[in-house]
């Protein structure tokens, strides 16, 4: 059956050989494993990209596929960042604060190494007491299962609250976004126990790994993001394909119909909005350390807007137009921003495009809406001429 | 021919509008009927009704052997319990092929896991093709729906319904935009299905519903106005007042 499936969509094999394509070049380029023609923070610029290309799959699933236009999925991605953080955090912390605490005459207690760690991290918010919140942050393994089970509950309850009430279209992108917006709200709280809007910082050391440098940390995050992003590929794929993305796309262009046809779609949609969650979150586990910092700002409303301006100029309801609109669209925004880009002037007046990269998304935005509704994906109907 | 359907005393009302006004109607298995009335009779509504769309202001609705109502069910619990339904407008799933379409509709288990995890099997297979052969559309499996002709995407709606292996067929408007011997093609569908389940068939083509020689029920103003074979509703004084009044 597995291989029917991969015999059944082609472009899923052509897509895996791309990947690994491409992390091979890049790992012949690092300074860690090859002959060094890329620097570690452009390792890690490519390293981020391709978790922004997951979560742009999924992006495209729920809406491209399941007709859901979630404008909040970046609030899931951020839960995941925020999850693994706290490990990072606490593991990190507790290195530094053992280390200066066995310089004194006396071994410390447990309790002094405790305090230690508090004190350090809620030091910034006035406080040094570990919010509940906190409780498993000690482990690696109930974190990273944090990871996976706090975005999936929240998708899961508000999910199933939106859509038992029948809610749907624009009203739905709308409660996504509040549902993002009051999480970042919260979030900058300095009482959240997330440190507010310092958010959780120094990601990218990783807990005894110290001596292995970023050269190489920066390369397993890569290769461990370019794994996460074949994987999720091929699941998405599978969901997509056959019955279930007969069915689901079916809800999206008539679901009533669908309802009609005796599937309950309240379930499905439920359940592709939930998977789509967790895989942001797991997305959003091996962008941040690899960011160094995750702080509320990054689950602002607008973060969620972006990705659905992505998946759009990509071409939704193809997973590669995710991957592509993903990748073209975040790289050339940090070339843009970044001031990679020449500005131009023009006597009067001089384009800085630090300031005018988001209007020239904007137009490309409405550009591709309206005169290449099937995105850059859409190029390859060119190249795959299918017979009518 | 024992009752499957039985609606009594139902009324619905649109913002004080009364579209269904005391309605009764008890159809049995296996069992054709034509509903006729002028436009706004509440025909359409009336399977609004069954099918769990729009929730009655009173009355009941009993369905089955063991005497269930389907005002508590939703409306794929409805479906699933076997009443298919095809819409006035034709709505098939245009972005996908006529073998999804029907694909979608075959009576399977209908849960997110179980169609995740679903395979092909032969006898599905079989069945599409049963069926294809069945609406004339064994060499279309392989298009488009949304480049099927009208009629052909009617008769697609049909094949689903019946893919569905459905006790109970709601059939609006049928033959609305089809050439005359399309139209002969749907009634012969329609008696074969007939055979073996309940169908009830709205039609405003009298021709078309006296091909289907059945029992005929007139609405009007939401209420029933006469029933019986279709000579005898058309002498009814009642009757001819409401299609000469309009
Ligand atoms: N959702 C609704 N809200 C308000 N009024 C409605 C609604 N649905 C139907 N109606 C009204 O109820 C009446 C019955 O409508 P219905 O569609 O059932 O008629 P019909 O017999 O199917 O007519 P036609 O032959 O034109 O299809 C009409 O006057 C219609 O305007
Ligand atoms: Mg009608």
């Amino acid at each position: 059956m597995e291989r029917s499936f991969i015999m059944r969509n082609p472009s899923v094999l052509w897509f895996l050989l791309a990947l690994a394509i491409f992390t091979l070049g890049v790992t012949i380029l690092s300074e860690a494993f090859g002959i060094g023609g890329l620097s570690t923070s452009f390792i890690k610029t490519l390293g981020k990209t391709l978790c922004l290309c997951l979560i742009a799959v999924a992006m495209d699933v729920v809406w491209g596929y399941c007709g859901i236009l979630s404008l909040g999925h970046f609030a899931f991605f951020g839960l995941g960042g925020y999850a693994i953080g706290m490990w990072l955090m606490y593991a990190r912390t507790e290195e530094i604060v053992v280390n200066s605490l066995n310089e004194g005459a006396i071994p410390p207690t447990q309790q002094e190494i405790i305090d230690g760690i508090g004190t350090q991290i809620f030091g910034v918010v006035g406080s040094s007491e570990f919010p509940l919140i906190w409780a498993f942050s000690h482990s690696l393994g109930l974190q990273l299962l944090m990871v996976v089970l706090v975005p999936g509950l929240l998708a899961l309850v508000f999910g199933w609250l939106a859509f038992r009430s029948r809610v749907t279209g624009v009203y739905l992108s709308i409660l996504t976004q509040a549902m993002t917006l009051a999480l970042a709200l919260y979030l900058f709280q300095n009482d959240s126990g997330l440190r507010g809007n310092n958010g959780l910082s120094g990601l990218q050391n990783i807990p005894g790994l110290d001596h292995l440098g970023q050269a190489t940390i920066s390369m397993w995050f890569f290769w461990a993001s370019a794994i996460a992003l074949g994987a999720g590929y091929v699941l998405f794929a599978w969901v997509t394909s056959g019955k279930m993305g007969s069915v689901i796309r079916g809800i999206r262009d008539d679901e009533s119909r669908v309802r009609f046809l005796g599937y309950h779609v309240e379930s499905y949609k439920l359940f592709v909005f939930t998977l789509t969650a967790v895989v942001a979150g797991i997305a959003g586990a091996l962008y941040y350390p690899q960011a160094g910092i995750i702080n509320p700002a990054e689950i602002a409303p607008i973060a969620s807007i972006y990705l659905a301006v992505w998946v759009a100029i990509g071409g939704r309801g193809r997973l590669y137009g995710a991957v592509i609109g993903a990748a073209f669209v975040s790289l050339l925004s940090s070339w843009f921003t970044g001031g990679g880009a020449p500005s131009i002037p023009l006597g009067f007046y001089t384009i800085q495009w630090t300031d005018w990269w988001l209007v020239l998304l904007g137009v490309s935005f409405v550009a591709v809406t309206l005169f290449f509704p099937k995105g850059i994906g859409g190029l390859f109907d060119y190249l795959v001429r299918k017979d009518p | 021919m024992s009752t499957l359907l039985e609606v009594s005393g139902v009324t619905v009302s649109f913002d004080g509008f009364r579209a269904i006004n005391n309605l009764s109607f008890q159809i049995g298995e296996p069992e054709l009927r034509a509903v006729i009335g002028p436009n706004g009779a509440g025909k359409t509504t009336f399977m609004d009704i069954i099918t769990g769309k729009t929730k009655p202001d009173e009355g009941r609705v009993i369905w089955g052997e063991k005497s269930v109502s389907l005002l508590d069910m939703s409306e794929s619990a409805i479906a699933r319990a076997g009443v298919g339904r095809k819409f006035q407008k034709p709505t098939v799933f245009e972005d996908q092929t006529v073998r999804e379409n029907l694909a979608m509709a075959l009576k399977n288990p209908r849960g997110p896991f179980d169609v995740l995890w679903y395979k092909k099997t032969a006898q599905g297979a079989e069945k599409i093709e049963e069926i294809a052969e069945e609406i004339g559309l064994t060499d279309e499996l392989k298009r488009r729906a949304g480049d099927l002709s009208h009629g052909q995407k009617q008769w697609l709606e049909i094949g689903m319904l019946l893919a569905q292996d459905p006790r109970l067929l709601l059939i609006d408007e049928p033959a609305a935009g089809m050439t005359p011997a399309e139209r002969e093609h749907t009634t012969d569908l329609i008696k074969r299905a007939a055979e073996t389940c309940a169908v009830v068939v709205i039609e405003h083509d009298m021709e078309f519903v006296r091909r289907l020689d059945c029992k005929v029920t007139v609405l009007h103003e939401g209420a029933v106005l006469a029933e019986g074979t279709l000579d005898h509703v058309t002498q009814n004084q009642d009757v001819i007042d409401v299609y000469l009044g309009r």
